[in-house]
């Protein structure tokens, strides 16, 4: 409503200021596409420079297939598609899943709730690089504040975490489930919230109350952002590269790498750029269907990102 | 019947009140579950920065004797590992600001020419734009330094403004450009009949009634290049041209381990993020709604 008072108001001013005779109205049409060209041309330069020749380039430099016969050979780099994989499939879906009973929780908007949501928001905004590594100092030796904490409640040491390779990678999606859950809470609750009460009324006179609502209307309404912020979720996981980099950093003896942080190291440790590049490229035929699903879902529902 | 007599309001009966009280109940030990969840790592920062023998974990869960000085350390910048602590801030700050001006310029100009003066083949540039978007950044990351070589671009902080500005922009087009739907065409149509050029319909019409998004999308390319590690590392070595993230990291590499020192930078070093949140949260929350996401 404001929105439009505002154009509105300004709009009356503009058109009062200047009441000059028009200057373009000949060849208008030429005259636009001149302009819109100028002023996307910014952009276009930015989009050839920076996305589409690295994109041509890494695709010319993975493209010699002998790096792939040396890419499936390096038992390295099936534990790392392993961990991968299960670094996307559980740590997406727990976090979309708990994402979306926490936005219901949420939606109780008493004073303590909107408060703790403000805290509860706020490793969305921290940067990954410091809030990876304070985890990574709570989980390393037995004197991290996780030791700590469980020799205060059972007077034992605690597990060495980053020890055994199922648990440094138990930290990593719990870490990466810590820093990325609040965001898609808060989508989620946007969704919630733009569902207009009339239904849920119209749902209580139809018998449809507490986990039946739920079922029953909640997440058909929901089921579409969902989808859509998984597939999202999905491909940005995979792609992910702080979280390992920084929390297991591949210990113990780089057993819990995935794909970004193994494909840095093969680049620019071991300096074999290709190689890198290769191991990036090969997550490609799960990446190229989820991206045409995503966008096919964005294109079909209208939904903006 | 009682429900017509006070609509809205849920008639209790007695025997739901202890329901209602435990439910209540379960709430509140949820929430200060979720509390302590959220902050924990926040308080391992505090904890570590503050315990002065830091090279070794002393395994407490309080601090035993607080003890600031390695803030005081930090801001005089009197320890090896930090002493161009100042610069490396204001490089942080350099690629922030640079990233967001560029990014509010160049995405808004964009969307001005896509959904404004609507060029007819304006959906392939925004098809682009959303891929760019739905990529993840650090699969792009080995070529984008060859090709940074092959620019002569290395070790300089355009390189990073230019990597950050090309993530951010699409974000930028597709909030502005659903931002946009909002303020009638006919606004402009009528600036044209008395005679502006796109140009100032783009500087006194689109500019102004946009503010609200161009703030949305400037905090997004802010906290985008501040909180972005992986491409100021590899671009960055220099002393000149580090930027803090860089510098945290470099603890890492040294034999010693002031640890304290690493997380009082690190504590730092996410204040400003922390203030932009406390500060301009309503409008990050409102990037995300008024993207709309909801379908």
């Amino acid at each position: 409503m404001s929105t439009a008072q505002q154009v509105l108001g300004t709009g009356r001013t503009i058109a009062a200021d200047a009441p000059r005779r028009p200057r373009w109205r000949v060849n208008l049409q030429g005259s636009d596409t001149t302009w819109a060209i100028a002023f996307l041309i910014p952009y276009v330069a930015v989009f050839v420079a920076f996305v589409a020749y690295p994109v041509v380039f890494g695709l010319w430099m993975g493209s010699n297939p002998a790096l792939y016969d040396l890419l499936f050979t390096d038992p390295r780099y099936v534990t790392t598609a392993i961990n991968t994989l299960l670094f996307v499939a559980i740590g997406v879906n727990v976090q979309m899943f708990l994402a979306f009973l926490l936005s219901g929780f949420f939606m109780n908007r008493s004073w303590w709730t909107r408060s703790l949501l403000v805290v509860y928001l706020l490793p969305w905004a921290l940067p990954g690089l410091v809030v990876f590594t304070s985890i990574h100092f709570m989980l390393v030796t037995q004197w991290g504040l996780l030791d700590s904490l469980w020799r205060a409640v059972t007077g034992q040491d605690g597990p060495l975490f980053l020890v055994s390779t199922p648990m440094a990678m138990t930290a990593n999606i719990i870490a990466y489930i810590w820093k990325w859950m609040p965001f898609w809470t808060l989508i989620f609750l946007a969704a919630r919230m733009s569902i207009p009460q009339d239904i849920y009324d119209a749902a209580e006179i139809d018998g449809a109350s507490g986990y039946r609502r739920l079922i029953y209307v909640t997440f058909p309404l929901m089921a579409n952002i969902y989808l859509i912020c998984t597939l999202l979720s999905s491909v940005w996981t995979l792609g992910d590269f702080p979280t390992v980099y920084f929390v297991s950093s591949g210990a113990p003896a780089r057993m819990t790498d995935v794909l970004a942080t193994y494909g840095f190291h093969e680049a620019f440790d071991f300096g074999y750029p290709n190689q890198g590049v290769a191991a990036m490229m090969s997550a490609l035929p799960l990446m190229i269907p989820l991206v045409i699903l995503l966008m096919r879902r964005i294109r079909a529902t209208g939904v903006q990102l | 019947m009682s429900l017509a007599v006070t609509p809205g309001r849920p008639v209790y009966r007695p025997r739901y009140r202890k329901r209602r009280l435990l439910s209540r109940a379960a709430a509140i030990a949820g929430g200060i579950g979720l509390l302590i969840w959220t902050l924990l790592p926040v308080y391992n920062m505090i904890l570590m920065a503050l315990d002065a023998d830091a090279d070794e974990f002393t395994g407490n869960i309080f601090p035993p004797d607080p003890d600031f000085s390695s803030f005081a350390s930090v801001w005089n910048e009197d320890y090896w590992l930090m002493q161009h602590f100042w610069h490396q801030f204001a490089n942080s700050i350099y690629l922030g600001v640079a990233t967001m001006v560029l990014t509010v310029l160049i995405g808004s100009m964009a969307s001005f020419a896509l959904s404004r003066i609507r060029l007819r083949m304006g959906w392939i540039v925004t098809d682009f734009a959303l891929l760019t978007y739905v990529l993840p950044t650090a699969f792009l990351a080995i070529p984008f330094v060859h090709i940074m070589h092959k620019y002569g671009m290395t070790d300089s902080l355009w390189s990073v403004v230019a990597a950050m500005v090309t993530f951010a922009t699409p974000y930028a087009i597709l909030i502005l450009h659903q931002y946009g739907k909002l303020i009638p065409m006919e606004l402009d149509e009528a600036a044209k009949v008395d005679g502006a050029s796109p140009l100032q319909v783009y500087l006194r019409i689109y500019l102004p009634l946009m503010a609200p998004a161009l703030v949305v999308v400037g905090v997004y390319a802010l906290l985008l290049a501040w909180n972005e590690y992986l491409y100021q590392y590899l671009l960055l070595s220099s002393d000149r041209s580090m930027t803090v993230a860089v510098a945290i990291n470099q603890f890492f590499d040294s034999d010693e381990a002031p640890w304290n020192y690493m997380m009082a930078i690190a504590i730092i070093y996410s204040l400003p993020p922390i203030a932009i949140y406390f500060g301009l949260r309503r409008f990050m929350v409102a990037g995300l709604t008024m993207g709309g996401m909801k379908g």
